[in-house]
C-alpha cells in the first residue's frame, strides 16, 4: 500500500477499497452548485458543559466552529493550506518583514450594523496580550511590538522581529474580530461579527444554533439558512447520529470503525492528509537521552509502517522525525525517509556505550487515543534492537499539567501550524515555552530567524529543508506518523474541495459548504 | 408533636450534617485531584503566565479552606455561586439541567415501578410457573448486561435497523411533551430495563415470604381466592419493603444516569458534572453533589416515612 504523500487534502485516503467507497458521493457533491437554503446540523466533538464564548481560552470545539462563522479573521486559511485575505483586503509587509500594513475591507459590516474600523482589530487583539490575559495566543501574539490605526481602514502591525509568515498567524482562530466596545475591549459573551451568520442561542455543552445573514459581505460563502451544532462527545453515539440521520455532519469518525460507516448508502468520508502528529519527546539535557547516539538507536528502533498500519488503520503517514509533513508548504520531499533498523540502532548503542538501554516510557491515552497501543508497539520493536522500554502507563486526567514537560520520554500531540516557522517556533527553537525535548541547536535556531525573515520564498525553502535535515538527525522528536482528518457527512450536504488545516474544512464548513 | 413529625425533623436535621460533610469530602476529593480548572481549561497551551493570570481572576491563589469557607457561607445564604469555567449562576444551570434529569427519571419509573411491582404480584401468584421463570429470566437477564450494552442494542434495533425512535434524546428548547416522550422513549426504556428487575424480585420475594404466615393460611381456609389473598391481605404487608426498593431505584434513577445521558447525548445533571469534575470546576461539582446527596436522603426519609404510615408498628420500637 503507498502512501499518498501529496501535500494537498484528499478524499478517502489509506485504503484503495475505502478511495472507492468514498469518491462516488464526493464526486457527486463537487458537481452540485451552492445555493441559498437548507440547513445544516453537525455532531462535534469537543464541547462541554463549561464552554464559554471567549476567545482567549477556546480550543476545538464546537464553538470554535461557530465563531469562525460568526465572525472573520484578517485572514484565512484556504483548501490549499495559503493564507489568503479575509477582512483584510490587503496585507503587505515592508522591505524587512518587520512591519505589515493590514488594509481594511470598506464593505465589511458587523451584524449590529457597525462597519468594521480599525479600532476593532485592536481591540480584538489586545484581547490576547498583556499581563492579564489568560489567552492561548498570548504567546503567539508577545511578536507584536505595537499595532497603530492608520485612520479608520488600516492597522499597522510593528513586530519584534521579521516574520514572513505574520498573515498565517492572523488567521489563528483566537484572533477572529469583534467590535470594540469604545474602551479598548470586547464584550465577547454576547458575540457580534462580520461573519455571514449571527448566534441565536447557545447552550454550553449541548448546543449552538446559527441563523444566516442576508447582508454578508462575501458573495459566494454561508449559504444554509440555518446551523445547529450538537455537541456529541462520545464518538459511537456521533457515528449513531449520522446513520440515522439526526445530523448531517460530523468530525472525528474513530479510525476503528470507519470501514463499518463507509459502507452505509448515502454517507460520504471526508478524510485530509494533515499535519498533525503523535510525537514522542525525549529531553535532550536528560541522561541518556543528551547523547545524540541515544535519540538516533531510538529512532531507528520503530517500525512506523507498523504504527500507521495498527494504530491508524491506515489513516495516516510515515514520520521522518521531523514535524514538517507533506501538508507544509516548504516540505522537503527530497529528505531520505527514515525505517526501522535493528541493526543500526544497535549501532548507535554502541557508540553510545549503552548496550543495554533501559528507559522508561510514559503513556496515556490523552495525547491521542492510540496512545498506549502506539507504546506498547514500540516497545516491542525496540526489544529487536536490544533496547528495554518500561512503558508506564499515566492518568488521562491531568497527563498534560503532570506528564508532559515533566518526564524525560514521553507522549505529545500536536494538530500541526500553518506554518514550518510557527511548528518550529513553537516547539524546536531554544527556550520556547513547548520545547518539550529540551533541545537547542545552534545552526537550527540561526536558521529560524534568518528563514522568518526572509521573503525569497526560493531561499526559504533551502533553509527549511536544512532546518528538516537537523531536526531529523539530531533533535529528542521520535515523529513516527501523521494522522488525517476523518469527517463524515450524509449526500445533503454538498462541499468543494477541504481545506486541510482542520477537521469540518479547516473549521469553516458551515461558511463553505452547502446543501445539496 | 406527634412521634411521626418528630422523626421527620430529626431527619431533617441529620441530613443537613450529612449535606455539609458531603459538601466537606467532595471539596477534599476534588482538591486532591491532579491539576486545577486553569490548567485544565488551557489544557496543552498552559503556560505558567496564562494559568497564573487564570487563577488570580478566579480566587484560586486563596488557600483552600479560605475557599470552601466562602463557598459555605453562599450556600447558607441560598446562593450557590458562580460556576469558575463560565460564570454563569449554578443555581440557574443546575436548575436546567435537573429538570431535565427528572423528567428521564420520571418517565422511567412511571413505567418501571407499575410494571415492576404488577410482575412480582403476578409472579408471586403464579409462583414456578412457566410465567414466573420468564418475568424472572427476562428481568435478571436485562439488569445482568451493563447499561451502555442495552442502550446500543436498542439503538440498533429501534433506530438503526427500523428506524422508529431517535438514537439522540436531546429535544432542543421548548419542546411539546408529545415530543419530550418520543425523544427520550429509548434512554428511558434502557433505564426501565435496567432497575425492574430489582423491584420485581423484591416484590415477590416480599410477598411469597408473607404467604408462609398463619394468618394468610387463615384467610385460605375461609375460602378467599388466590388473588385476593394477596392484594388485600399480603401486599399492605409488604408494601414497607417494596417501598424502600423502589426508593433506592428512583434515587439510582436520578443520580446514576451518566452513561445513558452520554449514549443517547442527554444534557442532563450528571452530564453537567461529569463536564464539571474533568475541568475542575469545583463550585458547580459541589452544587451537583448537593443536588444528588439531597435526592438521597429526601428519598430515604420518604421511603420510611411511607413504611411507617403503612405499618404503624414500626414507630414502637421494642
Amino acid at each position: 500500500m503507498a502512501f499518498e504523500l501529496n501535500r494537498r487534502s484528499f478524499l478517502a485516503t489509506g485504503t484503495a477499497g475505502a478511495a472507492l467507497i468514498g469518491l462516488p458521493g464526493t464526486l457527486r457533491a463537487q458537481e452540485s452548485t451552492p445555493k441559498v437554503g437548507g440547513s445544516l446540523r453537525i455532531g462535534h466533538s469537543g464541547g462541554a458543559t463549561s464552554d464559554t464564548l471567549d476567545p482567549a481560552t477556546f480550543a476545538a470545539g464546537p464553538v470554535v466552529t461557530a465563531m469562525l462563522a460568526i465572525c472573520n479573521n484578517l485572514m484565512e486559511i484556504d483548501e490549499e493550506g495559503q493564507a489568503i485575505p479575509e477582512l483584510a483586503q490587503s496585507f503587505e509587509p515592508s522591505a524587512d518583514a518587520k512591519t505589515w500594513t493590514a488594509t481594511l475591507r470598506p464593505d465589511a459590516v458587523f451584524s449590529n450594523g457597525q462597519k468594521l474600523r480599525a479600532a476593532d482589530v485592536i481591540a480584538s487583539y489586545n484581547h490576547h496580550r498583556g499581563e492579564e490575559t489568560k489567552s492561548g495566543a498570548k504567546d503567539l501574539l508577545k511578536q507584536i511590538a505595537e499595532m497603530r490605526a492608520d485612520g479608520d481602514g488600516t492597522v499597522v502591525f510593528e513586530l519584534t522581529g521579521p516574520n514572513a509568515d505574520f498573515p498565517f498567524v492572523a488567521a489563528d482562530y483566537h484572533l477572529v474580530i469583534q467590535p470594540d466596545q469604545g474602551d479598548g475591549t470586547i464584550d465577547w459573551a454576547n458575540p457580534v461579527g462580520t461573519g455571514g451568520y449571527v448566534l441565536e442561542d447557545h447552550e454550553p455543552g449541548v448546543r449552538l444554533n446559527l441563523r444566516r445573514r442576508d447582508d454578508y459581505w462575501k458573495a459566494d460563502r454561508a449559504w444554509f439558512e440555518d446551523v445547529e451544532l450538537r455537541t456529541i462527545n462520545d464518538p459511537t453515539a456521533r457515528q449513531n447520529a449520522l446513520v440515522t440521520g439526526e445530523v448531517d455532519a460530523i468530525n472525528g469518525v474513530d479510525t476503528k470503525t470507519v470501514h463499518l460507516l463507509s459502507r452505509r448508502p448515502g454517507i460520504q468520508l471526508i478524510e485530509t492528509v494533515s499535519s498533525s502528529h503523535f510525537p514522542m519527546p525525549m529531553m535532550c539535557d536528560t541522561a541518556p537521552f543528551d547523547d545524540n547516539n541515544v535519540r538516533m538507536a531510538l529512532k531507528h528502533a520503530i517500525n512506523r509502517e507498523e504504527l500507521v498500519e495498527k494504530v491508524l488503520r491506515g489513516h495516516g503517514a510515515v514520520g521522518n522525525d521531523q514535524p514538517i509533513g507533506p501538508a507544509y508548504r516548504f516540505h522537503d520531499p527530497d529528505l531520505e525517509q527514515r525505517v526501522y533498523d535493528p541493526d543500526r540502532a544497535r549501532h548507535y548503542l554502541k557508540e553510545a556505550g549503552q548496550e543495554n538501554l533501559k528507559v522508561t516510557l510514559h503513556t496515556s491515552n490523552a495525547p491521542h487515543s492510540g496512545g498506549v497501543d502506539m507504546a506498547i508497539l514500540f516497545k516491542e520493536h525496540a526489544a529487536a534492537a536490544g533496547i528495554e522500554i518500561d512503558v508506564r502507563r499515566e492518568p488521562e486526567d491531568g497527563y498534560w499539567s503532570n506528564v508532559w514537560l515533566k518526564k524525560p520520554f514521553c507522549q505529545s500531540y500536536w494538530n500541526g501550524r500553518p506554518t514550518a516557522d510557527w511548528m518550529f517556533t513553537m516547539v524546536y527553537a531554544a527556550g520556547a515555552e513547548w520545547n518539550e525535548s529540551r533541545w537547542t541547536n545552534e545552526r537550527f535556531n540561526e536558521l529560524l530567524l534568518q528563514a522568518r525573515a526572509e521573503l525569497d520564498q526560493g531561499k526559504r525553502a533551502e533553509m527549511y529543508a536544512e532546518m528538516q535535515r537537523i531536526v531529523r538527525d539530531d533533535s529528542g522528536e521520535i515523529i513516527p506518523m501523521f494522522g488525517n482528518f476523518i469527517d463524515g457527512a450524509n449526500d445533503k450536504v454538498a462541499h468543494g474541495k477541504v481545506a486541510p488545516n482542520r477537521f469540518l474544512d479547516g473549521w469553516k464548513c458551515v461558511e463553505r459548504w452547502w446543501a445539496a | 408533636m406527634s412521634p411521626i413529625v418528630r422523626m421527620i425533623l430529626g431527619r431533617l436535621a441529620l441530613g443537613l450534617l450529612s449535606l455539609v460533610l458531603v459538601s466537606l469530602v467532595i471539596f477534599m476529593a476534588v482538591e486532591l485531584l491532579p491539576g486545577d480548572i486553569a490548567q485544565e481549561v488551557l489544557g496543552q497551551s498552559a503556560t505558567p503566565e496564562t494559568v497564573a493570570a487564570f487563577r488570580a481572576e478566579l480566587g484560586l491563589d486563596q488557600a483552600a479552606p479560605i475557599r470552601y469557607v466562602h463557598w459555605l457561607g453562599g450556600v447558607l445564604t441560598g446562593d450557590l455561586g458562580n460556576s469558575l469555567a463560565t460564570g454563569r449562576d449554578i443555581g440557574s444551570m443546575i436548575v436546567d439541567r435537573f429538570g431535565k434529569t427528572l423528567f428521564l427519571a420520571g418517565y422511567a419509573a412511571a413505567i418501571s415501578v407499575p410494571l415492576a411491582v404488577t410482575l412480582g404480584i403476578l409472579a408471586a401468584l403464579y409462583r414456578n410457573s412457566i410465567f414466573d421463570r420468564i418475568v424472572n429470566v427476562a428481568t435478571l437477564s436485562s439488569i445482568s448486561f451493563p447499561e451502555y450494552f442495552v442502550a446500543y442494542i436498542l439503538i440498533l434495533l429501534l433506530s438503526i435497523n427500523t428506524p422508529v425512535f431517535p438514537s439522540i434524546a436531546d429535544f432542543g428548547r421548548d419542546p411539546s411533551l408529545g415530543d419530550m416522550l418520543y425523544r427520550t422513549f429509548l434512554p428511558a426504556m434502557t433505564l426501565v430495563l435496567v432497575v425492574t428487575a430489582h423491584m420485581m424480585r423484591m416484590t415477590r420475594a416480599s410477598i411469597i415470604n408473607l404467604m408462609a404466615q398463619p394468618y394468610i393460611e387463615m384467610a385460605r381456609l375461609k375460602g378467599v381466592g388466590p388473588a385476593r389473598v394477596i392484594l388485600r391481605h399480603a401486599l399492605p404487608n409488604a408494601l414497607a419493603p417494596i417501598i424502600n426498593v423502589v426508593a433506592l431505584n428512583l434515587a439510582y434513577l436520578i443520580t446514576g444516569v451518566v452513561i445513558v445521558e452520554v449514549v443517547f447525548v442527554y444534557p442532563g445533571l450528571g452530564q453537567l458534572m461529569v463536564d464539571s469534575v474533568a475541568k475542575r470546576d469545583i463550585t458547580v461539582v459541589q452544587g451537583c453533589c448537593l443536588v444528588f446527596a439531597g435526592i438521597y436522603i429526601l428519598l430515604n426519609l420518604l421511603a420510611d416515612v411511607l413504611s411507617i404510615a403503612t405499618n404503624p408498628q414500626l414507630l414502637h420500637r421494642k
